[in-house]
């Protein structure tokens, strides 16, 4: 069969042989659990508790504030310590809810309890969603009760499965997709029950024969299922490219998959959403995979949210050597932490660990027009123009060159062999247009 | 954790390649035709070789050195600068203009500009056009078998128009599958067809160069020789073309030189035709037999306006929305 891909992208090594087989390991936080109120695209949620509260699990502790917010749902008991500023991955003081985990796991009444999907009207399972606190958690965090409700459920034609999982080292949609098949299945069912004339696929890269095989058998007998493999490459798994490497759809910056007739989503996401609807358990547990070149035990780890990332390390066993550099995510778009004393939030991929830092050492020349940033680019663009446009400071030509269409997935500076910092260089471009632009209006 | 942690903005890894990889692969894919050179033509050859080599790289150390500027060597490029241009002096040329020459290239066309990915031109073709004005005579001595004679290429051009190439050529010993394999005058590395396609070969398949231009380049040259060059499509002659001068050499190590060719996908196309026309009017109108040289670093001057125009059209861009109802 022949392999779904897009034009572009890099191939790094993918380090993906240190955890693939390590099933998931459940493990249960001891310190307290820290909630930040924003961890997610949109506006930050407004606390629902206050200090000194009891709080249980599965309990709304912060609701979405606006249309474009999650809820957050606590994910132990106990009381709630503090609500202020606390260290999170991306280097910031964040205003969080603090909880002290009293180790009874008391529960919201209902919790657990099995629901028939099919019994649930379209509005029902959407609101289940949005309590639930459901976001993309492939690493967007964008909501996802607002993804699965676009303007005409008739117009969408594909609900698209990202089993890509292409960011180097993560395991975790691989584990899920082996140990949760049909809590996958499951979840892309509910999606597809809200859209009559949708068909699900299922997209995995080529490097995952595993679970291609896995998935096939188990929706064999699903007609409106289809198991799609796509080439290794990356960034596959990101939403334009895997779109285009799916249904032959493009979109751009201004899009949404829907404006083409799609949904994508997360395998996570939607192992969440059916825990969410057919078994009355909100989003209150993070996949996380903790690998790299200096843990002592790698693994994948079903954890709490708002579990410290300390906790989790210590469960792998720790660090077999001082780490240089520690990557909450992938190595290609993660952020690198300031602290491993920061919480894990819904959208907490992974843990990865360096003992040296590659970034540090290389040094940057100039650069030779070799071109490679131009083939690399998934977005069509020329890597090389657009940072000339930035060095001179000449934001119009950034936006005439189209560097509002990056996607910030690195590959430029990925393969550079000058080794120029080009998606960090767009990155502060891009803000600053974007700024400018929210000025104007 | 007492030890500070390194924080950066993402990616956190990078390829294995880097300038130097790339310049060594460069360097790997120039050593059958330097070889064979070499082989052909004696000790001199290799002299002239080494001659510019390390002029090339000495001339980058010292005007480093004494800019105060962070010495660049180890990247190889200088190297290549001085191979490429001893690649297209002929056998018997003074070392000491080698020397001026490879000067010339590495400070007056690299250099002054800035370095590495700075040039407009082509530092070695600027210096080889650079030597062929300044020392016209010693630049078109070609020597075979140290019979000095002139090259396949000035043969045809300057033959009997109604004699056949095959005739020609054999007035001169010679046969098509010489001009392959390089038996034949000229200079250092141009000669043989077959080893600068096995550099190229090896270019491609670890993808340094693109087919792009190359192709492009010989593509149109082909067509345009085969339309105006007055023997219409003769395939002894187009062949005849394509494997002697330096078209072969320039095409896959000289158009492909990164920091002179358009980065744009349509850019390396577009200017590898240009360059294919270009070529043709010199080989077919001018004076001299051979026009690759002038026909590159002319184009290197349209490389800027070539990008301006072939700016790809970003992805998804020009779609409207709401496709599927």
């Amino acid at each position: 069969m022949r392999r779904a891909t897009f034009k572009g992208g890099v191939r790094p090594y993918n380090g993906k042989d240190i955890t693939k087989d390590q099933a998931i390991q459940v493990i249960m936080p001891t310190g307290d659990l820290v909630y930040p109120l924003s961890q997610h695209i949109g506006a930050p949620s407004t606390p629902v508790v206050a200090v000194g509260d009891q709080v249980l699990v599965g309990q709304v502790i912060a609701e979405a504030s606006s249309a474009v917010s999650a809820n957050i749902c606590c994910s132990v008991s106990g009381k709630v310590k503090a609500i202020e500023k606390r260290l999170t991955n991306n280097g910031n003081m964040i205003e969080s809810i603090v909880v002290e985990n009293d180790g009874e796991y008391k529960t919201i009444d209902g919790l657990g309890e099995k629901r028939d999907y099919t019994k649930l009207s379209k509005e029902e399972i959407r609101t289940i969603v949005k309590e639930a606190g459901i976001v993309g958690l492939g690493g967007a965090g964008f909501p996802t009760s607002l993804k699965i409700t676009p303007a005409d459920d008739n117009s969408i034609e594909y609900v698209i499965v990202n089993g890509a999982e292409c960011e180097p080292y993560l395991t975790t949609d691989y584990r899920l997709m082996l140990e949760e098949t049909e809590k996958l299945i499951g979840g892309l069912k509910i999606v597809l029950s809200l859209f009559p004339n949708a068909k699900g696929i299922i997209a995995i890269e080529d490097n995952k024969a595993e679970a291609i095989e896995v998935l096939k058998k188990a929706t064999e007998s699903e007609a409106n299922i289809e198991v799609k493999v796509l080439k290794s490459k990356y960034p596959q798994g990101g939403e334009r490219t895997l779109i285009y490497a799916t249904t032959g759809r493009k979109i751009n910056s201004t899009m949404l998959p829907a404006d083409v007739g799609c949904i994508v989503n997360n395998v996570f996401t939607l192992v969440s959403i059916y825990d969410a609807v057919c078994e009355s358990t909100p989003l209150i547990r993070r996949v996380i995979t903790v690998t790299g070149d200096c843990v002592a035990n790698p693994g994948n780890f079903s954890v709490r949210t708002g579990m410290n990332c300390d906790e989790i390390i210590e469960a792998a066993g720790g660090f077999t050597e001082q780490p240089e550099k520690i990557i909450s995510g992938g190595p290609m778009m993660g952020v690198s932490l300031v602290s491993t004393n920061v919480p894990v939030t819904k959208i907490s991929s992974a843990l990865v660990a360096f003992k040296k830092d590659i970034v540090a050492e290389v040094e940057t020349s100039n650069c030779i027009h070799c071109a490679k940033c131009v083939s690399a680019c998934p977005s069509g663009l020329v890597p090389a123009m657009l940072n000339q446009a930035v060095k001179r400071n000449d934001m119009e030509r950034f936006e005439a060159l189209n560097g509002l269409e990056c996607t910030e997935c690195g590959s430029c500076s990925y393969v550079c062999p000058a080794k120029i910092q080009l998606t960090q260089a767009f990155k502060g471009a891009k803000k600053r247009v974007m700024d400018a632009k929210k000025k104007e209006k | 954790m007492s030890n500070l942690l390194h924080v950066s903005s993402s990616p956190h890894v990078r390829s294995q390649s880097s300038t130097t990889t790339i310049m060594a692969d460069v360097v790997i894919a120039l050593i059958p035709a330097t070889a064979w050179g070499v082989y052909r033509n004696g000790w001199h050859a290799f002299w002239l070789v080494m001659a510019c080599i390390l002029t090339s790289v000495a001339t980058e150390y010292v005007y480093q050195k004494l800019m105060k500027k962070p010495v660049t060597i180890h990247d190889l490029s200088a190297m290549v600068t001085g191979i490429l241009l001893a690649l297209n002096l002929p056998q018997t040329f003074p070392i000491w203009m080698a020397v001026v020459g490879s000067v010339f290239a590495v400070l007056v066309v690299k250099q002054v500009f800035g370095g590495i990915g700075q040039n407009f031109m082509n530092p070695a073709l600027a210096a080889r056009c650079f030597l062929l004005i300044s020392f016209g005579s010693q630049m078109t001595s070609y020597a075979v078998d140290t019979v000095s004679g002139a090259t396949p290429l000035a043969l045809i051009k300057n033959g009997a128009s109604d004699a056949s190439v095959q005739t020609i050529l054999a007035g001169d010993k010679l046969a098509l599958k010489d001009l392959f394999l390089g038996n034949i005058g000229g200079c250092i590395g141009e000669v043989s067809t077959l080893m600068i396609l096995i550099g190229a070969a090896y270019l491609l398949i670890r993808k340094v160069i693109s087919w792009k231009t190359p192709v492009m380049y010989l593509l149109t040259f082909t067509i345009f020789m085969g339309l105006f060059a007055g023997r219409g499509f003769d395939m002894t002659y187009l062949a005849a073309e394509l494997c002697t001068g330096g078209i072969m050499l320039g095409a896959f190590f000289m158009a492909t030189d990164y920091t002179t060719s358009p980065i744009t996908p349509n850019g390396k196309l577009l200017y590898g035709v240009v360059l294919g026309l270009v070529t043709g009017i010199f080989r077919i109108w001018s004076g001299s037999a051979e026009g690759v040289s002038y026909a590159i670093i002319f184009c290197n001057l349209l490389v800027p306006l070539i990008e301006k125009v072939t700016v790809p059209t970003a992805f998804g861009k020009g779609r409207v929305k709401n496709v599927s109802k």
